[in-house]
């Protein structure tokens, strides 16, 4: 009986190194507060994947795979990561969804020489470069770039900054602050709220009071559409600009006519509809929006668009590279002017993000809807 | 001025949970923990009543009072009263227990973004002397009195609101003299979820309803609460503004990343100096 066990599981064994799939590795805040991020990136990456395979594959070879889900948090993450690495045997890991969770694993990626493609948006993960850590969204100091670039173009100098007391707004603030001299802008007012609060107006006149020539707020959740209303409510004539935290419908849901005429950093996926024909990033956006409402029957988020990148690169990084780990890193490293849903990617050994400003448009609110300002 | 007027709105808020946490506390000595949800809870059922079902306003608001007046009488008759040893700090953990089950469940229903409540009343702003206000606003703060001037009235000269507070002072003693001890904490709890639903009501077209909203709710209005004194209402009614106002100038004067930090120093500056609150008595007890 043990003998043909022992026969039947090594059967097993052979049989599945016969017919040797790809694995791949996936792991995204599926639950947990994170959710309405890691859900559209599960989705978007099994749509794609499905896609591949029914292509043909690789060579032949199917793409096996495998999603976890982290929860959000960082020690889940660990445990998933060393499930893939160990058991999975997997050539690659896609996410995770979180910058906590991202900076969880990093050591542990580097430790079993697994390329990770994160989908989490802080400098961190990719600064200082590893050889196998990649992200695909933007640095949030992009979108800082991004405003003050625009700040400049108008002769805006002087710059209130209100930002909130979490993960988001610190990171924000630092950037704000670090990058102001570089563009000849001071900042004279740095307030800062909790997402709890209910009334700001406590620090906009403040803020007022020191007649900026723009305002600029870092936050997600209500907290920023309060910041909006009661602005409104002080009738400040500074412009108000935001982060590309609060570009989604929800925040003009909440923030109603309080909102208009407010300016925002967002990525193109935001504004897909209203992209001119010429835009060069247009055709895989609308594909990527038809193919993911046609399939899941709601709207695309751009959060998608981040495993939807992470996905391509890992296609052009296997079918360059083949299915050995180092090379795969290797060939991430080197890929230059691949155009994705979030922007141009550009590898290179001290930038393993490879995007610019440009993947930014800076957009404006106007009848309760987005409008591309450049 | 405007850190005043800052203050006054989220110290409306702040009175209001306070004034929940008196009205328990008023008749059965206990903290309820989960006053904070009560008001996430009314606010939430306004949006699906207003927003989802499309009813009229004064509809909506009746749908939510009666079913927060049932969710008040649950949580007393079949969490509170079946505990086998009711001293306080179980009946009190008990509440924290509810607290974290009602946010959990808010959080399946509703999901985890923030509800936005369509105005009651035309949304304007109205200049006032160094500041403006937001119309909604005015609305919450003359509801805060409104609903002090109601409650202490009722405790004081109202048969019923006596009997409410004898069951503070002596359960025993009460139930002797024919009051129904049960019944009239099983009430407090109702009329603490109505008001809760009342402040979430009102509340949810300034500052939105997120399911976590309950946490900093409980926590504030329980500071204030505890500034004006445990059990009056004018006391919470105070507090909860004198909180909102010194946050609000502390936000205008210092860094405003410190300005919950200050607020919560001079709670504890009134607790070294007035353990009893500012409008607080102390309860007599015979040895």
């Amino acid at each position: 009986m043990k003998k043909m066990l022992l026969i039947l599981s090594s059967l097993i064994f052979l049989g599945g190194y016969a017919y040797a799939e790809i694995n791949l590795g996936a792991i995204f805040s599926v639950t947990g507060p994170a959710s309405y991020l890691g859900l559209p990136e599960k989705q978007t990456l099994e749509m794609l994947v499905d896609e591949y395979n029914k292509a043909g594959g690789f060579k032949g070879e199917k793409i096996n795979l495998i999603v976890y889900d982290d929860k959000g948090e960082d020690a889940e993450a660990r445990k998933k990561f060393l499930r893939l690495a160990q058991n999975d045997k997997v050539i690659t890991v896609i996410g995770p969804t979180r910058t906590g969770p991202s900076l969880a694993i990093k050591d542990e990626a580097q430790k079993n020489s697994i390329p990770l493609i994160s989908c989490a948006a802080s400098k961190v993960i990719v600064h200082p470069v590893n050889k196998f850590i990649f992200k695909t969204p933007q640095s949030d100091e992009l979108a800082v770039e991004k405003i003050y670039e625009y700040l400049q173009k108008n002769k805006n100098k002087k710059v209130a900054i209100i930002t909130s007391q979490d993960g988001f707004g610190d990171t924000g603030r630092n950037a704000l602050l670090a990058e102001a001299k570089n563009y000849g802008i001071e900042i004279i007012s740095d307030e800062r709220f909790k997402d709890t609060d209910k009334d700001m107006t406590s620090q906009l006149s403040k803020i007022a009071s020191k007649s900026p020539d723009a305002i600029i707020c870092w936050g997600i959740g209500p907290a920023p559409a309060i910041v909006a209303k009661n602005y409104k409510q002080l009738n400040i004539k500074a412009p108000l600009f935001m982060s590309h935290g609060v570009a989604s419908k929800k925040f003009l849901e909440l923030a109603g006519s309080a909102a208009e005429g407010m300016y925002l950093p967002a990525g193109r996926l935001t504004v897909v509809d209203k992209l001119s024909d010429k835009d060069k990033y247009k055709p895989i956006l609308m594909d990527y929006k038809k193919k993911f409402e046609s399939t899941y029957n709601q709207p695309v988020s751009s959060f998608g668009g981040y495993a939807y990148d992470a996905f391509m690169l890992f296609k052009l990084a296997l079918e360059k590279g083949g299915k050995d780990k180092e090379k795969i890193a290797e060939a991430l490293e080197n890929i230059k002017n691949y155009v994705g849903s979030t922007g141009t990617f550009n590898m290179s050994k001290d930038d393993h993000n490879g995007l610019g400003k440009e993947s930014f448009l800076m957009i404006r609110v106007k009848n309760n809807d987005w409008e591309i300002v450049e | 001025m405007q850190f005043f007027y800052s203050g006054l709105t989220s110290g409306s808020i702040y009175a209001l949970v306070a004034i929940g946490f008196n009205i328990i506390y008023n008749t059965t000595g206990l903290i309820n923990f989960a006053q904070g949800e009560f008001v996430v809870l009314g606010g939430m059922l306004m949006y699906t009543t207003l927003t989802i079902l499309g009813l009229p306003v004064s509809v909506a608001f009746l749908v939510t009072f009666i079913i927060m007046f049932i969710v008040g009488v649950v949580f007393e008759k079949f969490f509170l009263r079946y505990v086998k040893l009711k001293t306080e700090t179980n009946l009190i953990a008990i509440t924290i227990a509810l607290a974290v089950i009602m946010r959990g469940i808010a959080m399946v229903i509703w999901g985890r973004d923030s509800l936005a409540v369509p105005p009651y009343i035309e949304d304007k702003t109205i200049s006032v002397i160094g500041g403006s206000m937001n119309s909604q606003s005015i609305l919450v703060i003359i509801v805060c009195f409104f609903v002090a001037i109601i409650l202490s009235s009722f405790f004081k000269y109202t048969k019923y609101g006596k009997a409410f507070r004898a069951c503070y002072d002596d359960q025993t003693a009460a139930t002797i003299c024919g009051i129904n001890v049960n019944m009239i904490r099983m009430l407090s709890f109702a009329i603490a979820s109505l008001l809760g639903a009342l402040a979430g009501a009102i509340i949810a077209p300034i500052t939105f309803v997120t399911y976590t909203d309950g946490i900093m709710a409980g926590l504030k209005g329980f500071a204030a609460a505890i500034i004006g004194g445990l059990g009056s209402f004018w006391g919470g009614l105070f507090g909860g503004f004198a909180l909102g106002v010194i946050e609000g100038f502390f936000a205008f004067v210092l860094p405003s990343g410190f300005k919950d930090a200050f607020a919560f120093i001079i709670l504890l500056l009134i607790l070294f100096i007035k353990p009893t609150g500012l409008f607080g008595k102390k309860k007599a007890v015979r040895v």
